[in-house]
């Protein structure tokens, strides 16, 4: 019998069941999934997604936090903000989710080889850089100065704070912290994250900059980097989320522009879509 | 205290005072002297006198906001490069913020009445200094407006 759906179509559509490991809680409103694929194999680059069904409720884009290389796991952090995301954070160990992916564009790491990497996350948008960052640090001679810049909003919203402090400490790699509002007792900076950009040594004319967090972040970001380091549109990278529903550039829903969010990105370059930050609605 | 050779040493390697011809730069050294602190120290209060201008040469500095029976609120933080007040600057000469080390700390003190005179005295360096302070008062206004903004209240 004809279909009108293609039978590869149909198979990238299937949820895989994959088992709750651990749930753990980051935030107060930020969790981790470790997830167990049926095979024990799952592969992936930095910066790609999944879609995660919660069974019965629905399915959601999640960015992978985990390495690449390293675990036999998959981690998804997800923040709780609707239907979906709830249902998740409800799940226990041995529960099961489906997951479809990894999906999307990733980061241009091999890119970036030769040249210093300015990691810059703002609050939840550190997750889908850390695959970056453990990437950098696994692949430590393939780029130059590695530096992670990260803001949030308090002292009590920084995710991943135990890695972060550690990262710290290394000395192969820059990392700074700021938040937006703190009181007496904070001795870290306060302030938006751009702020950080001043305090580090790279050289603009050999750097490519990862950028994920809120979208206005994100513009403001690109945009000091353009203005006051010289940076290119080309060498500055962000992760874009949008409604996305298939994940493989059927349905149409993550529109942005003339681009599909899923198939083309997530991660775009600054001048694929910078253009498009400043259209109201799209 | 240091000789004014070494001041000026250590000005010219700011980013701040790139550019300046080498008499400007004696007038500036002449009003300054280093100093340090160490970690919590309270460098001035807010509402107290503003006799001074710093800059920062190593360590951090918190500008605080005392909030009415709460905690004191950190506003921003300044580091090495950046320069530290503007009260000085304008009547009456009141801090808007206290400033408090979060580190030891090593800054460029510099005497307010001195360096408004000499400002006064030689119009080129009073306007030419006004200009970076503007620049640098801009930048920390959009700094603080994106911070207003609240990024990170709605993120995906």
């Amino acid at each position: 019998m004809a279909t009108l759906i293609e039978p590869a179509v149909i198979d990238q559509m299937t949820p895989i069941p994959f088992k709750v490991r651990s749930v753990r809680e980051e935030l107060s409103h930020t969790f981790t999934l470790e997830l167990e694929p049926p095979n024990g194999d799952f592969t992936f680059e930095p910066g790609q997604f999944t879609m995660v069904y919660a069974f019965g409720i629905g399915e959601v884009p999640i960015s992978i936090s985990s390495s690449a290389t390293r675990e036999a796991t998959l981690l998804q952090t997800i923040r709780r903000t609707g239907a979906v995301t709830h249902a998740l954070g409800t799940l226990k160990s041995g529960d099961y989710v489906g997951i479809r992916g990894p999906y999307g564009r990733p980061w241009p790491m091999k890119e970036a080889k030769g040249r210093d990497l300015l990691i810059i996350g703002g609050g939840i948008g550190l997750a889908p850089l850390r695959p970056a960052i453990y990437h950098a640090m696994e692949n430590r001679d393939d780029y130059e100065r590695v530096v992670v810049l990260y803001g949030t909003r308090t002292p009590d919203d920084i995710l991943f704070e135990t890695e972060l402090r550690r990262w710290g400490d290394r000395t192969d790699i820059t990392t700074l912290i700021t938040v937006d509002a703190a009181d007496r007792g904070w001795y870290g900076a306060v302030g938006v994250v751009t702020r950080l950009i001043g305090r580090v040594g790279f050289d603009p004319s050999n750097a490519t900059a990862l950028v994920c967090g809120p979208e206005i972040m994100m513009t403001v970001t690109a945009e000091r980097l353009m203005e006051g380091y010289s940076m290119k549109p080309q060498s500055i990278y962000v992760t874009m989320e949008r409604n996305m529903k298939c994940g493989i550039g059927v349905c149409g829903h993550c529109q942005f522009g003339s681009k599909f969010i899923c198939t083309d990105g997530a991660v775009f370059s600054f001048d694929e879509v910078g253009h498009l930050f400043d259209i109201k609605g799209v | 205290m240091m000789d004014i050779d070494t001041l000026m040493t250590t000005l010219g390697g700011q980013k701040f005072f790139e550019g300046l011809e080498p008499e400007q730069m004696v007038v500036l050294a002449s009003t300054a002297e280093e100093v340090e602190y160490g970690t919590g120290v309270e460098i001035f209060d807010e509402g107290g006198h503003a006799d001074a201008a710093y800059l920062i040469l190593e360590g951090g500095v918190a500008l605080e906001l005392d909030v009415s029976h709460r905690a004191h609120h950190i506003v921003q933080t300044l580091h090495e490069g950046e320069v530290l007040g503007w009260g000085w600057l304008f009547p009456p000469h009141r801090w808007s913020f206290g400033a408090r080390t979060l580190e030891p700390t090593r800054v460029v003190r510099f005497d307010a009445v001195q360096l408004r005179a000499a400002w006064e005295a030689d119009c080129g360096l009073g306007y030419e200094m006004m200009k970076r302070f503007a620049e640098v008062m801009t930048s920390r206004l959009k700094a603080t407006r994106l911070q207003l903004v609240d990024f990170y209240g709605n993120t995906h």
